[in-house]
């Protein structure tokens, strides 16, 4: 049983590791460029349409409509990085159903990066739509005196989502783990079901606190 | 008892108790919560959709909490810093 994917090591030459967080990451990237690519290539905006194209398009507007309801103006300049969130997340989640697949966000280190992402993310928005002036300006309300506080939240809330994730997955393997050692009849298969749900549900929320975030950094008040 | 003994009663207990009191407060928030949500969307269907997104929100942070609760027994159970000292200074 492993507590997470870090440990599991394929390949060390001196301090560089090749362990299962690095493969199957790079595999899921592999996947998702490959795949995005084949299923872009021919596309078309007639009526009849592949149904790789209609996939694809479902998540799109998905997230769209998200990122509209919280009342952006141009959600088109958001999609690329949330849509890559969410689509990255979902399949890391939905992976665990294969057999020796370890979903790469069950390691602190891949949702430290991703959450690192949406940190850095956030003031390049919010620099790009509102200027530098009144972008930091954020940080002296309501009173310059909460300056500290307002950057321990931006921290804080980064650790955050980096942690939940984490422990969201890395609890479900440890608990499927667990329960193939005291029940294993039936009982992991219930759970390797719920974990699915989890996973595609953690991958949302992921996706959907960024997007706060951007929209709180963008429209210039808390939200 | 020796340290090594008095870490590992310790650490096993604390992680029992962490996860224990950790969980109580979110599920009692989470249960608000969702009671809370069920009740305006049975007012107002028509936002069932916003008051889905933010219950989700909700949801997230309040399961932070129980979230952190678990990490922190899972380092004493199998990070913990205390335990691998203790193991080096008897081994090395």
């Amino acid at each position: 049983m492993n507590l997470t994917p870090d440990t599991v090591v394929f390949w060390q030459y001196g301090f560089v590791k090749l362990n299962a967080t690095i493969v199957t990451t790079w595999l899921i990237m592999i996947l998702l460029v490959v795949g995005s690519w084949l299923v872009t290539r021919r596309i078309s905006s007639d009526l009849k349409i592949s149904r790789w194209q209609n996939g694809l398009e479902i998540v799109v507007i998905f997230i769209r409509n998200q990122i509209a309801a919280v009342g952006l103006a141009k959600p088109d300049k958001y999609l690329h990085l949330l849509v890559t969130l969410f689509i990255f997340n979902a399949v890391a989640a939905i992976g665990t159903i294969i057999p020796g697949f370890e979903s790469p966000t069950a390691s602190l280190s891949t949702t430290t990066a991703l959450a690192l992402c949406v940190f850095i993310a956030v003031p390049v928005y919010g620099i790009a739509e509102r200027g530098v002036g009144r972008y930091f300006n954020r940080y002296l309300q309501p009173t310059w005196m909460l300056l500290p506080f307002n950057i321990i939240t931006d921290l804080s809330r980064t650790l955050a989502l980096a942690v939940r994730l984490f422990g969201n997955m890395a609890s479900h393997s440890l608990i499927v783990g667990i329960i193939l050692a005291v029940a294993p009849l039936m009982f992991p298969v219930v759970l390797q079901a719920f974990g699915l749900l989890t996973g595609l549900v953690q991958a949302y929320i992921f996706t959907v606190l960024a997007l706060v975030f951007i929209a709180a950094a963008v429209s210039g008040q808390e939200g | 008892m020796d340290g090594i003994v008095i870490v590992a009663v310790v650490s096993i207990i604390t992680a029992g108790l962490t996860i224990t009191i950790g969980g109580i407060g979110p599920a009692l928030g989470e249960a608000k919560a969702v009671a809370a949500a069920l009740a305006s969307i049975a007012q107002q269907p028509d936002e069932a959709g916003t008051i889905t997104r933010t219950l989700f929100v909700g949801l997230a942070m309040i399961e932070s909490m129980a979230i952190y609760c678990f990490v922190i027994a899972m380092i004493l159970l199998f990070a913990n810093p205390f335990w691998n000292y203790l193991i080096h200074k008897a081994g090395g």
